[in-house]
């Protein structure tokens, strides 16, 4: 490849927005920082798209890779992506046009500063996906805090500094450790490179401590319970597109990083602590489920669905199995794309009645005809319904659970049940019913660009719910090569012990 | 003998230029301007007559009572260049508080002057020469503004703090002179095997005078006061240059006279480290003037900086010598920040005062958010590579609780620094402040922004030069 085309996509929106900043102001009628944002960033989707018609997927190793020195010496600048990443990578250019889109109504003040923050934001996230170095990744990783705490920050709802402060300093205190790990990593081993790692493998006396070490930060952005609680707050303060970008990215960046980073390098530890993995997702499924029924506020209760799926991909992780391992990715893209299109869904109504909780609502099927059926198909993507994408994950995932372990599978089938009761329960008490609340009344339905932006996160949720063959085949070979890797050096492991 | 002047051609240099300057100020009505000025070019013509001076390798010069190596001309260069830029921003304010006096950058020089001597030190007399030098200005500038109380208080309880650590680390000279029977440093390391004991006993007295000196915790009570009564443009110098002289002299003495008792100093740089670390990022939080803040913040800096002489590697000198750069930076654009607040010639420092700051001031708002995170050690800006360095200094040498304690410090130090940012970013306007600030003041802003921006596109730019310092 001559074109360093991971470069391009991790720089773009960052130049995107420094053009912006640098040539807009914010009181701008026209309206050109948005324009020039979108076209960076649709610019970017296609670029991704165009690498996922570039990539090889039969080919298990990592893919346009670039290696440059950056500290001589000690770290290199080096990204490339296989199957794995580049699903995240196409999900992240994906989901931010519509982010961009969604903020005609959302947010009223200082337009161009959130737009400046999104478009870094997502040169930050796509460099999460493509690092292959771990200072690298780590600089990525800790870099999306500051964005984001700003639109957390400045655009959020009442509560907006708890809830920033409360999202900055629980994700910085779990991610130091792994700081500490990283570079212990390099002195033991003497390389970050993650490629070289994964082949000369990892001291095993060295992996519990460092599984651990990374665990307590992906534990905390996944979120895992009990470090969840940053996230139900995060999440209903921030702006629409905020809790967009927050639910749909930059929680896979942790179930990545679990797949990436715990499993692939760590294969004896994960195995050591796969029990306390099962133990903390079946109590994410069934305890934040059964709080989410509790729920009064509607994107409180969707952040709490978020933690319960969350909960389904580190337990398919950790199966170490094929299907259990797809069936996660599958989940968090197919997570990524509902609750996004949910919280946006949340969004549309709260712009126009300024409420989100769920008694001032109820039968608004009458007066917006459109919302309710948009509604209903990212419902029952989000519990699951076969057709969706949400039932492809969560079956590859329980098949896995089954292989590994039948009470673990058997416990998280009842989370698919809790999660269609909260779902239907949630539908039911907006959408359906009299109309009690006279407001409600006046009502619009959905506008040409909110049809726009869930119509174009629906095509996908139902195509690859009725045809995920394109996702998996490009997972396939990696995830079974990342498979045939950690049998392989438990196996080395086990042999020695003996 | 007289090659050996060639050597020391800055220091002789910065010499005659402070008392020809001494001499024009005096007989020059209103001379201040042209003292001023003068100053600036005098400290511009050093760093060329530094850089002449090969360092390539060790040279010892004066029987062998001063040392010329890579580390001190790198030293020698940061103090030159940060004074210049300290100089650039204060003018302005200066003139505004009506203390625009002849003396102010005379007597900066001539703290300078004694901190080049300070860090080229090989003797213990030479040293204390030096030390004395630049504390004796720093006295006159902390009361610089006279007329205000707090100012006259923080010179005075600099003066007296600052005479009594003196006295302590005289007295651990003598008990090392005493012990070892050489003031040099080299022969210092050769003489004492007899008597560890004793020697140790003198280094501890050194260690705590070097460390009131950068203000490490338990020695640290000065500087809050200190910070707050002095005038903005004496803190920003407070803050960073003895601190880097300091530092200097500290690695000096580990790495020279004090090289064979690692496994004493060792636990007392450790606890030093801890302590301030700690120490700095809890007070902090409580703190409402921005300089008492800075004073706190760089309490904790100097945490680490020690935690990376704590890992008696050539990897943890470099690195600490990296943190003070970066550092130095940080603090720059910081108090530039803080030099900018001005409304109607008064100026303000409190934090309530930056409320809702950046719906007026959009880019000196950017600029703080920079510099806070940066501070704060959040990648990918520069703060981050100088705490990384530090870290992977000390995990080197599995020193885990000291690491894992200094990166749960910077967390609950971030909370203090996103406090600031919250009052700029998330809080309701108030009235805007004055923009006519002067050229220096901007340029300096400027520079510093961008370079802890940008610094991780090309971390080698710095690096390649610190890492030629190689005293182990």
């Amino acid at each position: 490849m001559d074109i360093p085309i991971l470069s391009l996509l991790i720089c773009l929106p960052a130049i995107g927005a420094l053009f912006i900043l640098f040539t807009t102001s914010n009181s701008n009628k026209y309206n050109s920082h948005k324009y020039i944002s979108i076209f960076i960033s649709v610019v970017n989707f296609f670029l991704s798209i165009y690498l996922w018609y570039q990539f090889d997927k039969s080919n298990p190793t990592f893919q346009f890779v670039e290696n440059r020195n950056w500290i001589y010496g000690f770290i290199n600048y080096k990204v490339g992506i296989d199957g794995i990443s580049i699903l995240f990578i196409i999900l992240t250019t994906f989901i931010t046009p519509l982010c961009i889109l969604s903020v005609n109504s959302t947010i009223k003040k200082r337009l161009k500063d959130f737009l400046i923050a999104i478009l870094i934001m997502e040169s930050l996230m796509i460099g999460v996906f493509c690092s292959l170095d771990l200072v690298i990744f780590y600089l990525f990783f800790e870099g999306g805090l500051i964005p984001m705490f700003l639109i957390i920050g400045i655009w959020g709802g009442e509560r907006r500094v708890y809830s920033a402060f409360k999202f900055f300093l629980y994700t910085l205190l779990g991610s130091v450790l792994m700081l500490v790990a990283i570079i212990y990593i390099y002195w033991i081993t003497g390389t970050t490179d993650v490629e070289k790692l994964y082949q000369i493998g990892i001291d095993a006396k060295y992996q519990k401590i460092l599984w651990l070490a990374f665990f307590s930060s992906f534990a905390v952005k996944t979120p895992m319970w009990p470090v969840h609680t940053w996230l139900p707050d995060a999440h209903v303060e921030a702006p629409t597109a905020g809790s967009v970008l927050l639910a749909a990215i930059l929680l896979k960046m942790a179930g990545y990083g679990f797949i990436r980073f715990s499993i692939g390098l760590f294969p004896i530890g994960s195995e050591y602590f796969v029990t306390l993995v099962y133990i903390l997702s079946l109590i994410a499924i069934i305890y934040t489920s059964l709080v989410a029924l509790m729920q009064e506020d509607m994107k409180k209760l969707i952040a709490y669905s978020s933690v319960a799926h969350m909960g389904f991909v580190t337990l398919g992780i950790f199966t170490m199995t094929q299907q259990g391992i797809e069936g996660s990715i599958f989940q968090m893209i197919s997570h990524g794309i509902i609750s996004a299109a949910l919280f946006l869904c949340v969004g549309v109504i709260y712009e126009r009645m300024h409420t989100r909780q769920i008694k001032n609502y109820g039968g608004i099927v009458t007066v917006m005809p459109k919302y309710s059926i948009v509604l209903m198909i990212f419902t029952l993507g989000a519990l699951g319904l076969p057709g969706t994408t949400g039932f492809v994950g969560e079956f590859l995932i329980l098949i896995g659970a089954f292989k590994d372990n039948f009470l673990v599978a058997v416990i998280a089938s009842f989370g698919v049940i809790l999660g269609a009761a909260y779902m239907l329960w949630l539908y039911k008490r907006v959408v359906f019913g009299e109309i009690i609340n006279k407001d409600l009344r006046n009502m619009l339905d959905l506008n040409k660009s909110e049809l726009i932006i869930l119509s174009s996160l629906a095509i996908p949720s139902l195509y690859f719910g009725f045809y995920p063959e394109p996702l998996i085949s490009t997972v396939e070979i990696s995830v079974t090569n990342l498979i045939n890797n950690y049998n392989s050096s438990l196996d080395i492991y086990l042999a020695n012990k003996k | 003998m007289i090659t050996d002047i060639y050597y020391v051609i800055p220091e002789i240099f910065l010499s005659l230029s402070l008392m020809f300057l001494l001499l024009l100020g005096v007989f020059k009505k209103d001379g201040s301007k042209i003292v001023y000025n003068l100053s600036l070019v005098s400290l511009i013509i050093t760093v060329p007559l530094i850089l002449n001076v090969p360092s390539d390798s060790e040279t010892l010069i004066f029987n062998d009572s001063y040392k010329i190596d890579y580390l001190s001309n790198f030293i020698k260069i940061l103090i030159v260049v940060s004074t210049l830029f300290v100089l650039l921003t204060s003018s302005q304010y200066l003139k505004l508080i009506k203390i625009f006096n002849m003396e102010y950058p005379i007597l900066i020089l001539s703290s300078i002057l004694g901190m080049m001597v300070m860090v080229s030190s090989n003797d213990l007399i030479v040293f204390y020469i030096g030390l004395e030098l630049q504390s004796l200005a720093l006295y006159v500038l902390a009361s610089f503004n006279r007329d205000n109380i707090l100012s006259s208080e923080s010179g005075l309880k600099y003066f007296v703090l600052s005479a009594l650590s003196s006295g302590l680390l005289l007295y651990g000279c003598s008990l090392v002179y005493g012990f070892s029977s050489s003031t040099n440093f080299s022969q210092i390391s050769f003489n004492y095997e007899q008597s560890i004991e004793g020697v140790t006993f003198g280094m501890v007295f050194i260690l705590v005078g070097l460390a009131f000196k950068i203000s490490a915790v338990p020695f640290h009570m000065w500087a809050p006061d200190v910070y707050q009564g002095s005038p903005t443009s004496v803190t920003l110098f407070f803050a960073i240059l003895p601190k880097i002289a300091a530092l200097t002299v500290f690695i000096r003495f580990l790495y020279s006279p004090f090289v064979n008792l690692v496994d004493q100093w060792q636990s007392i740089i450790i606890f030093l480290s801890i302590a301030s670390m700690l120490f700095g990022a809890i007070a902090a939080i409580g703190q409402k003037n921005l300089k008492r803040l800075a004073a706190y913040s760089s309490i904790s800096h100097m945490g680490y900086v020690l935690a990376g002489l704590s890992a008696g590697t050539n990897q943890g000198i470099q690195s600490s010598v990296l943190y003070i750069s970066i550092y130095l930076v940080m603090n720059l654009a910081l108090f530039s920040c803080i030099l900018m607040l001005k409304k109607d010639n008064k100026y303000y420092e409190n934090i309530d005062d930056l409320s809702g700051l950046s719906k007026n001031h959009p880019l000196l708002s950017f600029s703080l958010l920079v510099v806070l995170f940066s501070l704060a050690g959040i990648p990918p800006l520069a703060g981050f590579f100088a705490k990384f360095y530090v870290f992977a200094a000390v995990i080197e040498q599995s020193m885990f609780f000291l690491a894992i304690v200094g990166l749960m410090s910077t967390v609950v130090a971030a909370f203090y620094y996103l406090r600031i940012i919250k009052v700029i970013y998330f809080d309701k306007e108030i009235d805007k402040f004055d923009t006519d600030h002067n050229l220096g003041l901007k340029i300096s802003l400027t520079i510093t922004t961008i370079l802890i921006l940008i610094y991780f596109i090309y971390p080698n730019s710095l690096i390649d030069f610190v890492s030629k310092i190689n005293l182990v």
